[in-house]
């Protein structure tokens, strides 16, 4: 059984590097990923937000939803680990 | 506020309480300067509360959860907690009452006239700052609770 | 980007994951895991994404391990299987 898992394992992992081979390259303005909102970011977010960091425009403005969600995630985390383990004190 | 904990920890662990005693302050300001500076720099509310949060859990380890608790009380972290949450929901809500778009700071300049594009770096200043305080006292919930079994009393 | 420290640290990440998978000292393995988080904030301070490379290195290294630890301490320290 452990023989297998570790084929299997091993076999998606190649596939997985396979697949690498005909991915753009690191930093490429060309690749696809890059070539559909990035550049509006790059020119437009200081002159929209006056926020020189672009990565905080782009957290706390365009995308302020995923922010929000992110905080009530942490927000719920902190909740149920309080419900299930907080217990009154016992004298 | 330092002879209370000179008092209870005479004796064990001199080297460690006192680097951490020097230490806290300026965790803490670092913590508010990554909040405050995430315009500018690397960093924002999630890093800066949870270094706010790292700054009371040190203290938490190297001395009791009674001393952290009695600069964070229970109560006030809870509130902490959920201002954080509200602070951030409620700018939202705030746009959109005063006619804009939900998340739209742009929309708060009919409130307070700075322009149209100051309160859109203002308002990304008010929800780091909603994000940073719910981080930080979740960090510090989920510590207390962890290392002390829920019972809140004392610490590893 | 330099290849040569990137490989470098490529293969500590992959060396830290396959240590903190076979240990058994539960402790021992989140002091590894605080290590690969670190790396992986190294890697990515290297491919110039800061922002990830400070939220890795706060949450990561430093708040995850003291919340495993916390954990550890309070249940069991060998892992049984």
């Amino acid at each position: 059984m452990k023989n297998l898992a570790l084929l299997a394992t091993l076999v998606t992992g190649a596939l997985l590097l396979y697949g690498t081979k005909d991915f753009p390259a690191w930093g490429d303005p060309d690749a696809p990923a890059s070539t559909y909102l990035s550049p509006t970011y790059i020119e437009e977010a200081v002159s929209q937000t006056h926020v020189p960091n672009i990565v905080t425009a782009v957290l706390g403005d365009y995308r302020g939803y995923d922010t929000m969600f992110e905080t009530v995630v942490i927000y719920c985390a902190g909740m149920a680990v309080a419900c299930v383990l907080w217990r009154k004190r016992e004298e | 506020m330092s002879r209370e904990i000179n008092e209870h920890t005479a004796g064990e662990d001199l080297l460690i309480k006192t680097s951490v005693r020097l230490m806290v302050p300026f965790i803490q300001l670092f913590g508010l300067y990554v909040i405050v500076h995430g315009h500018y720099s690397p960093g924002g509310g999630f890093q800066g509360g949870v270094i706010l949060g790292a700054a009371f859990i040190l203290l938490a380890i190297a001395f009791d959860l009674k001393i952290s608790q009695k600069y964070m009380p229970v109560t006030v972290n809870a509130l902490f907690c959920n201002l954080g949450a509200c602070i951030f929901i409620g700018v939202g809500v705030l746009c959109a009452l005063v006619g804009g778009l939900f998340l739209d700071y742009s929309a708060l300049d009919r409130l307070l006239p700075l322009g149209e594009i100051e309160w859109h770096s203002f308002g990304i200043f008010l929800v780091e700052l909603g994000v940073g305080f719910t981080v930080m006292s979740s960090m510090i919930l989920l510590y207390w609770n962890l290392s002390s079994g829920g019972a809140m009393d004392e610490g590893l | 980007m330099i290849w040569q420290l990137d490989l470098m640290i490529l293969t500590l990440v992959v060396i830290c994951a396959l240590v903190v998978i076979n240990l058994k000292d539960l402790l021992g393995a989140s002091v590894v895991f605080g290590i690969y988080s670190f790396l992986m904030c190294l890697l990515w301070a290297e491919m110039g994404a800061v922002d990830v490379a400070f939220t890795e290195a706060t949450v990561g290294a430093g708040v995850s391990t003291i919340f495993f630890i916390a954990a550890i301490l309070k249940t069991t320290r060998w892992s049984k299987d």
